[in-house]
């Protein structure tokens, strides 16, 4: 939810390069809505922590770079005067306190009167529904737990933005979907400005209201989870997010023509060119009527729909997936139909 | 970062520490080759001291050496493979066995003294030999020998290459020596070095343990700290830096035994290469 | 594979217990024997408590050896803590200056603390300078106590570092994303955090102390720490059975302090006990 109460966050032209040389972010600069939820999505030394750990004021940009929360500059401030709720990956939650203990903190800090901290604590611990641990160690709790009790101590502290280091990561698959469901609750009912750090698209898509994908220390694109989805601004993007099949062919007179098949082209141009298509825009159809004519190589059968590998047509085996409950042999002939307008050309 | 004013009074009580721990062995090393400490510098540097104290307390030099490298050559022998026992059968026995082969450190190097004297003090030519005293450093840098090579072997998996070992035929004594012993190689120098320093410097027990023909150089510096002048003592002090900062250095560098996952996947090549090949050139065990 | 082992491990371990069992079990179970074999019989075990000598000798290094923990801890957790979280240029060399008198034997260190505070020591020339008097305590009490301090920072200050490089700084970086000060994330996280490697080279710092003998030795006129009394008892007064009881008693006392640290502070022991 954008909401006008969140505090915005500017950065401009903030690179990073470290001691060592090591050039981890070129210049970045972006404007983050108030209130919005804002997903940085890329693997590993892509520069989505870097920027993380700048906007929360535990990296400072190289010289020229600025920060900005709400049009205050806030570039030379050091962290613990940014009023920020951090939430690591690893959760870093204090040993020596229990669980009350670590999520006053902040409050402790800014010497909050001991009634309202009490009172705040309180309310933080039922929103996060954590009431009952609240004088446990912090080593007898699971995982969820812990990843409860950091958003809790986060948030305690009302802070100007949220950050988030790949907060589900330490976590088994199942527990990571319950817990993003609760997160993205958590987050649509804040009035707070997120910023979230994964490499996890899935989670990318079904949290963020806008995502920047990353890689080798540039955005590579920025846009709402279906304008990345549908739309990939080039070939890096379209590999990240989803599956991508492609195919080479040639185009003319309103026809790409491959050696599989042909397929109707809308647009117009010709010449040699290599398109992409996700699996979802694909239906079997028998071999005479289809666009596409394949062999199947592998069947996957994934208890709520079947995944095929299809060769013949692409360099390399097409993946398509289909719910009919027939089992398909390997080195059956197969048709494939392909959606009008769901052909994507990108750059690389 | 921006220096704050808080890290340059960190730094200068660090400096003031530094001072209190380097300046007096400065000031003993001048001491030590000048020719008149009360004058100072003035009255001129020489190596007579020096010379002086190799003519009074060369023996002392030369038994400290020997008796080191012996103790060394007995904790190998003794420490290393009870450590390895100790790393094997894991359990409540291994680690009251460690607590035990531990106690002397626990136990004032004095009361050790004291026991073996009224124990052994009567054998009269034991008593008067080095090998007193060398029983007293072995029970002293034993343990430390110990926790370095058990400190190694814990943490590395020698126990699959064992097994990796076993199923390629290779038998009990050939995995010790090929396998086991290779891999402690970090924790065997580690443990060395701790040896050797300990033992050089080693003055309690060696003191009630030592007679006027087995004096080892911690005790010619006693002795010269209080009988000889200022200058004699310092030179001697030299001479001991001179020994044992090769040896701190050397610490400093091997002291910390990484763990060897480089010589484990080394070593896991070898074998399996070995194998392959059936070049293990060691003898077999019986009826293969 | 385990069963047909046993025979080998055996051997393997055999050569040290024996002589361990020789050379340690058997002398210290006769030290604790012939302690009761003096005029007091097992009485000499509470001659410590009763007779005044003895008594205050124990107290007096009890003393000592506190407050010389509690000095060295607060010395290197500053220095320790400092040199682990800051690099800057020379840092190796103030490590190195500071780890250095590692190895020194009581003795050297003795000769030290003749060298700074002794009748010719730099501390006499330096307050001459100042005040016109000269400091002399290297054979007192104080001299002891700085002696003690000199062989005790090396040991504890590695002990520091290395428990300060295994803190999480993911911590610290919580701490201040809540909004600590340095000084709150020393405080609150960090001393918290070398609390087991404190209080486990704390306890090593005291043993070794309690059982000091070179330095108290070369420094000796009139200091009576429990290793010197019991030095005297034995060599100059030839009470062997009171030596061997005051020795029993102090190696208890060790004995506890380091089982003490080991059981408050786990593995992080530094070796270099």
């Amino acid at each position: 939810m954008i909401n006008a109460n969140g505090t915005p966050v500017r950065l401009i032209d903030c690179a990073k390069t470290f001691p060592d040389g090591t050039r981890a972010l070129e210049p970045l600069s972006l404007e983050i809505k108030g209130g919005e939820t804002i997903v940085f999505l890329g693997p590993s030394g892509c520069g989505k922590t870097t920027t993380l750990r700048i906007i929360a004021g535990l990296e400072s940009p190289d010289r020229g770079g600025r920060v900005l929360f709400d049009d205050e500059e806030v570039t030379d401030q050091p962290i613990e005067k940014r009023n920020v709720g951090m939430v690591f990956q690893s959760y870093a939650l204090f040993p020596n306190m229990n669980v009350q203990q670590n999520v006053a903190y902040g409050l402790k800090v800014r010497k909050t009167p001991s009634k309202e901290l009490a009172s705040r604590v309180g309310e933080m611990l039922e929103m996060m529904d954590i009431h009952n641990l609240k004088d446990r160690k912090i080593d007898q709790l699971s995982g969820g737990q812990r990843q409860r009790v950091a958003l809790a101590r986060a948030i305690a502290v009302q802070p100007r933005v949220l950050l988030l280091d790949e907060p589900l990561t330490a976590l088994d698959a199942l527990l990571r979907e319950r817990l993003r469901v609760d997160i993205d609750a958590l987050l649509r009912g804040l009035d707070i400005t997120t910023v979230y750090v994964t490499h996890d698209q899935a989670e990318a898509m079904s949290l963020g209201d806008r995502i920047v994908v990353m890689s080798h220390g540039r955005v590579t694109q920025i846009g709402t989870p279906r304008e990345i989805y549908y739309s990939p601004a080039n070939r890096f993007v379209a590999d990240f997010i989803g599956t991508m099949n492609r195919v080479k062919g040639t185009v003319q007179n309103g026809v790409l023509a491959t050696s599989a098949g042909k397929i109707p082209w809308e647009g117009g141009g010709s010449g040699e060119v290599e398109v992409l298509f996700r699996p979802e825009n694909a239906s079997i159809a028998n071999p005479d009527q289809a666009h596409l004519r394949g062999r199947i190589s592998t069947s996957f059968f994934l208890g709520d729909r079947t995944r095929l590998l299809v060769e013949g047509i692409g360099q390399v085996p097409l993946i398509i997936e289909t719910s009919e409950r027939r089992e398909y042999r390997q080195g059956e002939e197969i048709g494939l139909v392909i959606e009008p307008g769901s052909l994507l050309t990108l750059r690389d | 970062m921006k220096r704050t004013r808080v890290f340059y009074w960190q730094f200068a009580f660090t400096l003031l520490v530094c001072a209190f721990l380097i300046v007096p062995v400065i000031m003993s090393i001048m001491a030590g080759v000048t020719v008149n400490f009360f004058q100072g510098i003035k009255s001129g540097m020489t190596l007579r001291w020096v010379f002086e104290v190799w003519d009074l307390y060369s023996e002392t030099i030369y038994l400290s050496l020997l008796i080191s490298v012996v103790c060394l050559a007995c904790t190998i022998v003794l420490g290393v493979p009870a450590a390895y026992v100790l790393a094997k059968k894991q359990g409540r026995v291994a680690r009251m066995v460690e607590e035990f082969l531990t106690l002397p450190l626990a136990i004032p190097g004095l009361a050790i003294a004291l026991a073996l004297l009224i124990t052994y003090g009567g054998f009269r030519d034991f008593r008067m030999s080095w090998a007193f005293i060398l029983v007293g450093h072995v029970l002293y840098t034993l343990p430390f020998m110990l926790r370095s090579v058990l400190a190694v072997l814990s943490s590395a998996d020698f126990r699959t290459l064992e097994e990796g070992a076993a199923s390629l035929g290779a038998n009990f004594w050939q995995r010790f020596f090929g396998i086991v012993i290779p891999n402690c190689r970090s924790g065997i120098l580690a443990g060395s070095l701790m040896v050797v320093t300990l033992s050089m410097g080693e003055f309690n027990l060696t003191w009630m343990l030592h007679t006027p023909l087995t004096k080892t150089l911690p005790v010619g510096l006693a002795d010269s700290y209080a009988s000889m002048r200022l200058e004699v003592g310092s030179a001697y002090t030299l001479v001991f830096l001179i020994m044992i900062i090769p040896l701190l250095m050397a610490l400093q560098l091997y002291g910390r035994p990484a763990k060897p996952r480089a010589v484990v996947e080394e070593e896991v090549e070898e074998i399996l290469s070995a194998g392959a090949s059936g070049a293990l050139a060691l003898p077999r065990e019986g009826g293969r | 594979m385990e069963r047909r082992e046993y025979p080998f491990l055996a051997v393997l371990v055999l050569p040290v217990l024996v002589v361990f069992s020789a050379f340690f079990l058997l002398p210290m179970g006769r030290l604790v024997a012939v302690a009761g074999t003096g005029p007091e019989g097992v009485g000499a075990y509470i001659a410590i408590l009763t007779t005044p000598r003895y008594f205050e000798s124990l107290v007096a290094t009890i003393v000592l050896s506190t407050l010389v923990t509690l000095a060295t801890l607060a010395i290197s957790a500053i220095s320790g803590l400092f040199l682990e979280r800051n690099r800057f240029a020379g840092r190796g060399i103030l490590v190195s200056m500071l780890t250095f008198p590692l190895a020194f034997p009581g003795v050297v260190v003795g000769f030290m603390v003749i060298m700074l505070a002794g009748r010719q020591g730099l501390i006499g020339d330096i307050t001459k300078f100042l005040t016109g008097d000269k400091l002399v305590f290297a054979y007192s009490m104080a001299g002891l106590f700085m002696g003690y301090v000199y062989f005790s920072i090396p040991r504890v200050i590695l002990t520091v570092m290395a428990a300060a490089e295994k803190l999480d700084p993911a911590l610290e970086e919580a701490a201040r994303s809540l909004g600590a000060s340095q000084w709150l994330v020393v405080r609150d996280i960090i001393l918290p955090g070398l609390k087991p490697a404190l209080i486990a080279s704390g306890a090593i710092c005291f043993a070794t102390a309690m059982g000091a003998f070179g330095t108290a030795f070369t420094l000796a006129t009139n200091i009576d720490v429990l290793p010197m009394t019991i030095y005297t008892e034995f060599t100059l007064r030839a009470n062997i059975a009171m030596a061997a009881a005051l020795s029993i008693i102090l190696g208890l006392i060790t004995w506890v302090a380091l089982n003490a640290a080991r059981s408050l502070a786990g593995s992080t022991v530094a070796a270099a006990a």
